[in-house]
């Protein structure tokens, strides 16, 4: 037999239009990003300042306060996720694989919904809700004689971070609940039945051996969640403007990096400053991915059937 | 059969999912139900359904004789769907050739091309304007397509060539000995069996694209080029006291998602559990 083929053109063709959408718009863009990050302005031009907008942003308190500000709030937003939002979505998930459940197609659905709402939307609506103008959430306390509890959280420096992300939580819950739905309904029939068979049943099952065989699902939840919060932008701004009010109380990387590279008020938009914010972030990115790429994938136990 | 699916557990499991069930519409329900009553009814009842006396449609009226919503829900649509054709098209093609053949560099290519699921394009905004300004695109729809392909294609090319592995080798060199072309083998015997996986990708594709906010504001703020979204978010800033109009719009901007998500959710499911995200 003859191995020696002609080019193959048509795998050139078939690559071709993905690759170079790709690398134009994505690749390139991004690493001029990076690149820009290298210079400063200069009269008429620019000037390659190496790491100096690093060191700006990471130690002139102009900068530095905004940036560890914007950084620590976006941790915690993060964490937050990580704290409610997976849980959740794991317990949803879990309720609804139970054999022989009703309705389970149109709970998953609705719990859905909020997933599919634009932030403008979201963002609006919890507003109006949390009001303490229009007041449905002081309404419906009131009704169960809670009243007392009600605060306007949203405008609250020391709430309102975690509301906004509680509210980010509601909208993207369902995330986790249909992956992690997918996963346990791919556990084999006979692993659930051996484990009956030795007598482990509801919630010991659950965690002696579902749990572990949907390890790695959830490790993928986490980073898309990391990534996801760290680049978080829409619902803030939506919310809370782009100054992230009430002072900067929920300003994260994503706020920060808008501000800073269009301006706002009578601060004007710095590209380089702009570009350095998005390097910072990259890394921060990268670095997660990687930790969990090489720390905790190769470490989870994955199970063949 | 097993005598484990007790009552009492199975009650618990339908009272914990119908509470969430509740959280998860009521923010819906609101809006809606206060879209379509009188001022007076929005403040003085939030929570009770319109009746004869206080419905009423002013908001949808404002609504349509101030902000150029057909327009922009034009605009939307133009986007949405120019770039989940490109998407699907070209991350179809380019996952049959990641799938399909061995070359040199298939690996390779494809990290290369997976590296986009982890890195959000946003991070290159700065430079995407600047491409854009020196292309002339900016503020033209032709720029927000191109962002959501390139934007789209990492994961509809990993969830696609996943798809594709599974397609039986017999078919397409069944198609081969006929003397199919490579082009035909693709685009007659490969397309229409991934279908099921398509779905998929075009939900997950359209989802981020009709809701985005960031690449509208930034790319294409133009009164002509506004997409529902940066439209809603515009009109709600200028109403902001007008409640009636405010709920109207949000109103119509909670449709076309929820009637295109309804129609495409059983799809979605199905994609899915058969394991294309896993």
């Amino acid at each position: 037999m003859a191995q020696r083929k002609a080019f193959r053109w048509h795998i050139v063709v078939f690559l071709a239009p993905a690759v170079l959408v790709y690398t134009a718009i994505m690749i390139i863009p991004l690493i001029g990003t990076l690149n820009l990050s290298l210079f400063g302005k200069a009269e008429g031009g620019r000037v390659f300042v190496g790491l100096a907008n690093f060191a700006t942003l990471f130690g002139d308190p102009r900068w530095s306060t905004a940036f560890w500000n914007a950084l620590a709030n976006n941790a915690w937003f993060f964490l937050i996720h990580m704290l409610v939002q997976n849980p959740v979505g794991i317990m949803l998930a879990a309720l609804l694989s139970s054999p022989r459940l009703r309705m389970a197609a149109f709970y998953r659905t609705a719990i859905f919904i909020p997933t599919i709402l634009s932030f403008v939307i979201v963002g609006f609506v919890w507003k109006l809700i949390l009001s303490p103008i229009w007041g449905i959430a002081p309404g419906m306390l009131d009704a169960v004689g809670l009243k007392s509890l009600f605060a306007p959280w949203l405008g609250r420096e020391g709430t309102a971070l975690t509301t906004l992300a509680l509210v980010s939580v509601w909208q993207f819950v369902g995330i986790p609940m249909m992956l992690i739905y997918a996963a346990l309904l791919s556990i084999p029939d006979e692993v659930i039945e051996a484990a009956e068979i030795d007598g482990v049943t509801g919630w010991s099952q659950f965690w002696k051996i579902k749990l572990p065989l949907i390890l790695p699902s959830i490790g993928i939840i986490s980073v898309l969640t990391f990534v996801a919060n760290f680049n978080a932008f829409d619902l803030i701004y939506v919310s809370q403007g782009a100054l992230a009010g009430p002072n900067f109380a929920t300003d994260i990387l994503g706020t920060f990096l808008y501000r800073t590279f269009f301006g706002f008020q009578l601060q004007l938009g710095d590209p380089h400053m702009g570009a350095t914010i998005a390097t910072a972030m990259f890394g921060i990115i990268l670095v997660g991915v990687c930790i969990y790429l090489f720390a905790i994938q190769t470490r989870l136990r994955r199970y063949q059937f | 059969m097993s005598a484990r699916s007790s009552l009492p557990r199975s009650v618990a499991a339908h009272g914990i999912l119908i509470l969430y069930t509740l959280i998860a519409l009521f923010p819906v329900f609101v809006i809606v139900v206060n879209s379509f009553k009188s001022r007076r009814a929005i403040f003085n009842e939030p929570l009770a359904l319109p009746t004869r006396e206080t419905f009423d449609l002013i908001g949808f009226q404002t609504v349509l004789s101030q902000g150029d919503f057909f327009q922009y829900f034009l605009n939307s649509m133009t986007v949405t769907v120019f770039s989940l054709f490109f998407v699907l098209l070209f991350g179809a093609m380019a996952a049959f050739a990641l799938s399909e053949y061995r070359f040199r560099g298939n690996t390779l290519t494809g990290l290369y091309l997976a590296l986009g699921i982890m890195i959000p394009i946003r991070l290159g905004t700065v430079a995407i304007l600047q491409l854009m300004v020196a292309t002339g695109l900016v503020n033209t729809l032709t720029a927000l397509v191109l962002v959501y392909t390139a934007q789209g294609l990492p994961l509809a090319i990993f969830i696609l060539s996943e798809f594709m592995r599974g397609v039986s080798d017999d078919l397409k060199n069944a198609g081969r000995i006929d003397g199919l072309s490579e082009y035909r083998i693709f685009f007659r015997l490969v397309l229409p069996l991934v279908r099921p996986a398509m779905a998929t990708v075009a939900v997950f594709t359209m989802i981020p694209i009709w809701n985005d906010l960031w690449f509208p504001l930034i790319l294409a703020p133009s009164e002509a080029t506004k997409t529902i979204t940066l439209g809603s978010q515009v009109f709600i800033g200028q109403f902001v006291t007008n409640w009636n109009a405010v709920l109207a719009a949000l109103s119509l901007a909670i449709v076309p998602v929820l009637v295109l998500y309804l129609i495409f959710s059983r799809q979605l499911i199905r994609g899915i559990t058969a394991g294309a995200v896993k």
